[in-house]
């Protein structure tokens, strides 16, 4: 399976990521040689197997539900590249 | 002084031979007179190198002292650290300066260790030679024989391993994703750990691929690796996938000897086409444990082949999910745009490199709809397949012995050729990451144009005790005391 430039804008869109015509190109290249090296998967038999997620060899644990932190806006704040009062500003979104 | 390892130091240091404030003035002379060349470290940070140098040298006299109190280090710059900038390499994180310390950080720190600054990495740990950086290449110390052309030191922790084989550093923390502690370890002459996955907290490391992220040590020799993991493990409340197992004193270990040990040579990673230097020198480690009396047993991980495969869609998928969130937004770099989604777009195409947008775009394709189960789910199965592999395998042996790396470091602009082909360095390093086992590189050997070579050694899941004694068994076999030509002195 090979991934046209059309796929590759749709992925580019998806990820949030701008990309102009040269880099397409050179991204089509590059992300088809990759998939191309992962199809060597398709041979393996996985019948009856479980996907495994995690390198974990434990189940995840669980913890009360409650506040453990806050109150520390000004700290979160701090690196915003845009802020008004207590707030990440952004472009206007609703008109 | 720069020939002190950190154990030594630390002796030093007890004994009142050397102070902490001197320890640190001459490291950081030394860092800034190589850095500007290696480019190990993308922040130094002097001035809070001598004042914990001082509150060192405080607790060494009222007696409070860590085996780590006053240790000059580099912090891998992946690692957050309160009050000081954090790039994970990238440009997207150039502005960021994190209010919150890292678990691992902060448990050095605690400990008394000094940080020298933040160690230079492949941008976001997505790299083998560190030339992904947005801060530049690292300079690797270690020059072919006769050679002066600029070697990588491997990646991504390639300015903790720049550093430490430099001397502008005693030791150094790293992570390990897929090879990131254990392939630059091996170029650079160095030993480091990969601990088993949840030994170390992940809580304040920048993530990549959280199912495989694991911060460990590299260091000088096994010994310093020892001594900086028994700071770094333990649980953690705030990593959901940190080990609640206590840990136990890893120096212990270290003269243990491997008499009675079974040590498993997986066959399938004798691969067609392997430098054959390395082969030779992974048959000297075979000789080494068995004269030492370890019996040597042949195994397979059959699905080892496939561990590449599995890792370029597991890894990339997660990078996809984690990145989402450097928006331009709540913190990074902004770059303005037309509306929402115009400033999203921007701020992410001149945030992020070239690589790491590639990664980002593989994973967001192999999570979409339709293309999930045929790439996702199918690599998650194989991903048990190699996981079961290990199991039968420690069903059999207490410990695997590998090569490390299939090369030797090369050289800057080598294996650029296309993505798939720098991805093969990390060949014998990834199966161990996929499975969540502890696997450490030793150096054990020169290839013949005085290059440094190093040997894996794979234990079972929470054995970093057994990996950690085949490791100083190798080690004192070896007597590897080979010097980088560009070093502190």
């Amino acid at each position: 399976m090979s991934l046209d430039a059309a796929t590759v804008r749709r992925i580019a869109k998806l990820a949030r990521i701008r990309v102009n015509d040269e880099e397409v190109s050179t991204l089509q290249n590059e992300l088809n040689a990759i998939l191309g090296y992962v199809e060597q998967l398709g041979e393996v038999n996985v019948d009856g197997v479980e996907p495994l997620s995690g390198g974990a060899q434990m189940a995840l644990r669980q913890r009360e539900d409650q506040v453990t932190d806050g109150d520390m806006a000004e700290k979160i704040l701090a690196n915003a590249p845009d802020r008004i009062g207590n707030f990440f500003a952004v472009p206007k979104v609703v008109e | 002084m720069f020939d002190l390892t950190l154990a030594g130091a630390a002796k030093a240091l007890k004994a009142k031979e050397i102070s902490a404030v001197e320890l640190t003035s001459a490291y950081n002379e030394a860092v800034a007179a190589l850095n500007p060349r290696l480019n190990a470290y993308i922040t130094t940070t002097p001035e809070l190198a001598l004042e914990q140098a001082k509150a060192a040298d405080a607790r060494l006299a009222d007696g409070s002292a860590t085996p780590l109190t006053g240790i000059p280090i580099a912090m891998k710059d992946l690692f957050c650290t309160e009050g000081v900038r954090t790039t994970a390499g990238s440009a997207i994180l150039e502005p960021f300066v994190p209010p919150y310390e890292s678990t691992v950080s902060g448990k050095l720190k605690a400990a008394g260790a000094v940080m020298l600054g933040k160690a230079n990495l492949d941008e976001f740990a997505m790299g083998s030679s560190n030339i992904t950086s947005f801060y530049g290449a690292v300079e690797n110390p270690w020059k072919r024989q006769g050679s002066e052309a600029k070697l990588v030191p491997g990646g991504s922790s390639g300015g903790s391993a720049a550093a430490v084989a430099a001397r502008i550093a005693i030791a150094a923390t790293g992570t390990d994703t897929g090879g990131s502690i254990r392939q630059p370890a091996a170029f650079t002459g160095l030993a480091g750990i990969k601990p088993t996955y949840g030994r170390c907290s992940r809580f304040g490391v920048v993530a990549f691929a959280s199912s495989l992220d694991q911060p460990g040590p590299m260091a000088r020799n096994v010994e310093d690796n020892a001594l900086l993991l028994n700071a770094m493990a333990g649980f953690d409340a705030k990593d959901s996938t940190s080990a609640d197992r206590a840990v136990p004193d890893f120096t212990a270990s270290l003269t243990r000897g491997v008499k009675g040990l079974k040590i498993g040579i997986p066959k399938e990673y004798r691969l067609e086409g392997t430098n054959p230097e390395i082969l030779a020198l992974w048959d000297k480690g075979i000789e080494w444990l068995q004269a030492q009396g370890a019996e040597i047993v042949e195994i397979s991980l059959p699905h080892t082949k496939y561990g590449l495969a599995v890792y370029y869609i597991v890894a990339p998928a997660e990078a996809s999910s984690n990145l989402a969130r450097y928006d331009g937004v709540r913190y990074g770099k902004r770059v303005d745009g037309a509306d929402l989604i115009d400033l999203y777009e921007r701020s992410r195409a001149e945030g992020f490199g070239a690589e790491v947008k590639r990664r980002i775009m593989i994973g967001t394709y192999v999570l979409s709809h339709g293309y999930y189960d045929a790439y996702y789910l199918k690599a998650q199965k194989v991903r048990n397949l190699i996981l079961k592999d290990f199991t039968d395998a420690f069903g059999q042996v207490d410990a695997i012995l590998t090569p490390t790396a299939p090369s030797a470091a090369f050289g800057l602009g080598e294996k650029m050729d296309d993505p798939v082909t720098m991805y093969l360095n990390d060949v014998f390093t990834v199966p161990a990451s996929l499975a969540g086992v502890p696997a450490m590189s030793v150096p054990a050997g020169l290839s013949a144009d005085g290059l440094p070579l190093g040997l894996q050694v794979i234990g079972k899941h929470f054995d970093e005790e057994t990996v950690f004694a085949v490791s100083a068994a190798i080690e004192n076999a070896a007597g590897f005391s080979a010097l980088p030509e560009v070093r502190a002195k």
